[in-house]
């Protein structure tokens, strides 16, 4: 039944395409865009990165946050006795 | 007769152990070396309760602040964990103490954490001091 005069005139199937070579060809074709496209993606990237610079000022850490007074105020009496009980390295 | 040789070999091991915990417990007293950098301004005490060299210093000197130090934090250290408390905790609130304790003429560590030399009235110490 190879009847093409009942529609158009249509060129028998010869995309490569259409053949098992051509599937072949067409995942590699889909496998270099994907590869173009990452490519551009990686091209871009730097433009989308953070860039963190050290600050010319030295960076202080608050250590003291920790310490209330409310601590210092329950500690002072034991610390003075320790203070008193080292008096070779205080 | 091997129990009591036992026995007496513990009694000796004990007043060895006893003997060598005498010479090396707390000495009653600062070593001359540091009396003489507190008094000449070398060291002083800062608000981590813990001494630093006020200056360059020598070889030395960073030495026995060193060791000085490392004493202490060994000392607080174990207060602290007595006291349900942080070493650094402990340490800053010894460090008010022993601000207040400088002698008119020794260094001290002032809250913006400069060096001031302890004068006849209170020193100036953090606000959270007792």
């Amino acid at each position: 039944m190879n009847s093409p005069r009942l529609t158009h005139l249509h060129p028998p199937a010869r995309s490569e395409r259409m053949t098992a070579d051509g599937m072949r060809q067409g995942q590699s074709g889909r496998r270099a865009r994907r590869a173009a496209a990452m490519l551009v993606l990686g091209a871009t990237m730097p433009a989308g990165c953070i860039s963190v610079n050290a600050p010319d000022k030295p960076i202080v850490i608050e250590l003291n946050i920790n310490i209330t007074q409310e601590v210092i105020y329950r500690l002072a009496e034991d610390a003075s006795n320790t203070i008193q009980s080292n008096p070779d390295i205080f | 007769m091997q129990t009591t040789r036992f026995a007496r070999f513990g009694i000796a091991l004990g007043a060895a152990a006893l003997a060598v915990g005498a010479i090396a417990g707390p000495a009653l007293a600062r070593d001359p070396a540091y009396e003489a950098a507190r008094a000449a301004g070398k060291v002083g005490e800062k608000m981590d309760g813990y001494i630093g060299i006020v200056g360059s210093g020598d070889a030395d000197l960073r030495k026995m602040v060193d060791d000085i130090n490392i004493k202490r934090k060994a000392v607080y250290a174990q207060k602290a964990q007595e006291q349900h408390a942080t070493v650094e905790q402990y340490a800053f609130t010894s460090g008010c103490l022993l601000i207040s304790q400088t002698k008119p003429g020794e260094k001290y560590q002032a809250p913006d954490g400069s060096w001031k030399t302890r004068g006849a009235g209170a020193p100036e110490r953090d606000s959270r001091c007792p």
